[in-house]
């Protein structure tokens, strides 16, 4: 229990600037693709290592990365293709994942892969989300200036010379890397969700990046603790009540922000 | 072992420890230092060429009229597909120039102008243009190709026109401030520099992006319809800035669609509808003649939706 409430503050302290910064650059439609293509990797190291940490995570940045390679190849040639183009990565790769996860494995093991388990992770999951999370917030902290220009005006950033190619593969090289650490807590499908529903919540509340980050990572700090707590004490599976914890103040901030809106003050100008 | 229950004592072993260790590996630690640092050189070397080319404080001494402003095209072509946004252009944009582009709507314009700003890579021919490859050319988008719910301020947004002297990762220089300043003041913008863009109107969204230009302090400044949907006085005030980069020696090309305006304050015009229909001095460029072939020469194969010229 401890050492689930520690990982989840260690995924919620890298996942507040990486959904931000998603979400900025409107890209959360690949983050969820991206989710979805650990799946066939880690199931693939399920199948030949069984629950080993080092087969799992190895299986699902591999997949993860070969698909954001594939986004990025399509993204080139059809660029109004690509919503299909993600979607159909995705289906196909959560597809393969549950066949390869159905032909040696139980429901259980599919349930696992799936919505993984927090109260699972052991010491050594620990020290890789850990991990993880620091080298995050250490590069994102470093390139944070060029890739939030990129988000904001792409073209400006090319005429004075910021190499936005490369700030978007490292970019998407961490989502997959903390996808990969948050797989062992949440699984494939909700992995994404502590990402950018904290992200999605601040977003309401100011106009401001940095207090944005902040808050991100404090709300979901607040609903991976009221989750755990929920499951333990009414024995309900762990992940989802982080997910639904993260949706609620999601839905509050929403209705919140929009009362705000209805003030002149927030509509001029838009 | 010896009286491991006197702290003093194993304190005192311990630190002798760690002194004979420190001598015995003084060489190796100096060899890891110095193989450390070549390495640190070379990384900032690599990081610099690939993340960071626009980091360059000593190219702003100030705006360098010698004339290297120019742009020349060589058989341009576009293609999206199977269709051609333009093709086959030739010319120059001359150093200090100030050109009009128009043409019918899906004449190529906008292609154009991205392809000189090397957003969009032409299907043949070439560019050449020494400012672009020297981050010395500015391009303003299209308004609506920008976010404008985008969490930056005023100021942040000004603020970035001086790339070049702080780049992807360092710190801004002592200065900025007062210049944003000055920038912000000569687009008149300086009672909103702390709101977000999102509370902008659309002119003044577009007197800010003028203020980043100013920043910029480029010698090519590419402007897509900078004066669309902007109000008279708003497009008055921002007219005079495109004429005082001329007179600074800068190029500055505009797509517009408003030919008075055209008429009166650009000297040259390219008159452009998929081909070229006439490069040159504005009175010679939009003759009569040239108007109608342009018309003539788009009609759009979706729709047979016949383009406008102005």
């Amino acid at each position: 229990m401890r050492i689930a409430l520690v990982a989840c503050f260690a995924l919620a302290l890298a996942n507040g600037p990486i959904g931000t910064l998603l979400l900025m650059r409107r890209e959360s439609l690949s983050g969820n693709v991206l989710s979805h293509a650990v799946m066939p990797g880690a199931a693939l190291g399920f199948l030949y290592a069984g629950y080993s940490l080092a087969a799992l995570t190895l299986g699902g940045l591999l997949t993860g990365l070969a698909v954001a390679g594939l986004a990025a190849l399509t993204a080139r040639s059809r660029p109004q293709r690509q919503d299909s183009n993600l979607i159909a990565f995705y289906l196909v790769s959560l597809s393969f994942g549950v066949l390869i996860v159905a032909a040696r494995g139980s429901q259980a093991d599919l349930m696992h892969v799936l919505f993984g388990t927090v109260l699972a992770v052991d010491v050594k999951a620990l020290v890789l989300i850990a991990s993880i999370s620091s080298l995050t917030i250490l590069i994102l902290a470093v390139l944070y200036r060029p890739l939030a220009v990129e988000a904001f005006d792409p073209a400006f950033l090319r005429a004075v010379g910021g190499g936005s190619g490369a700030f978007r593969a490292i970019f998407i090289t961490l989502v997959v890397l903390n996808l990969v650490a948050s797989f062992q807590a949440f699984g494939t499908l909700l992995a994404i969700g502590p990402m950018l529903l904290p992200a999605a919540a601040a977003r309401c509340w100011t106009h401001k990046v940095w207090p944005m980050i902040a808050l991100a990572t404090v709300i979901g700090m607040a609903a991976a603790l009221a989750g755990l707590l929920i499951s333990y004490y009414a024995n309900l599976p762990s992940g989802p009540a982080i997910v639904i914890g993260a949706g609620v103040i999601y839905g509050m901030s929403l209705l919140a922000a929009g009362r705000m809106r209805l003030t002149p003050t927030k509509l001029e100008g838009r | 072992m010896a009286n491991s229950s006197d702290p003093a004592r194993r304190r005192r072993s311990a630190s002798a420890l760690l002194s004979l260790l420190g001598t015995a590996t003084a060489p190796l630690r100096q060899s890891l230092a110095v193989s450390l640092s070549a390495l640190g050189g070379n990384a900032q070397v690599a990081f610099a060429r690939h993340f960071d080319s626009g980091y360059n404080p000593r190219a702003s001494n100030g705006h360098n009229p010698r004339g290297e402003g120019g742009i020349a095209v060589r058989n341009l072509s576009v293609r999206y597909g199977e269709r051609y946004a333009f093709e086959d252009l030739t010319g120059e944009f001359p150093p200090a120039s100030l050109t009009a582009v128009i043409g019918p709507n899906g004449a190529g314009k906008s292609s154009l102008l991205k392809t000189l700003a090397g957003i969009i890579r032409p299907a043949a021919g070439e560019v050449i243009c020494a400012a672009l490859a020297r981050h010395r050319l500015a391009y303003l988008p299209q308004q609506d190709e920008l976010d404008r719910g985008f969490p930056i301020s005023v100021a942040e947004l000004v603020a970035l026109g001086d790339w070049r002297n702080f780049g992807s990762v360092r710190e801004p220089p002592e200065g900025l401030a007062a210049s944003v300043y000055e920038a912000l003041a000569a687009v008149g913008l300086l009672t909103v520099m702390d709101r977000q863009i999102a509370e902008l109107s659309v002119g003044q969204f577009q007197r800010a992006l003028f203020a980043r230009l100013l920043m910029q302090d480029a010698d090519v400044i590419l402007l897509d319809e900078p004066f669309a949907s902007l109000d008279e006085s708003t497009t008055a005030d921002l007219q005079r800035f495109l004429e005082r980069w001329q007179g600074e020696g800068r190029t500055v090309v505009a797509v517009l669609h408003d030919l008075d305006r055209v008429r009166r304050h650009f000297p040259s015009t390219l008159l452009l509808a998929r081909s070229p229909i006439a490069w040159g001095d504005t009175s010679l460029s939009l003759s009569a003649d040239n108007l109608a072939r342009g018309q003539k020469a788009l009609v759009l194969p979706e729709g047979g939706r016949l383009g406008r010229v102005a």
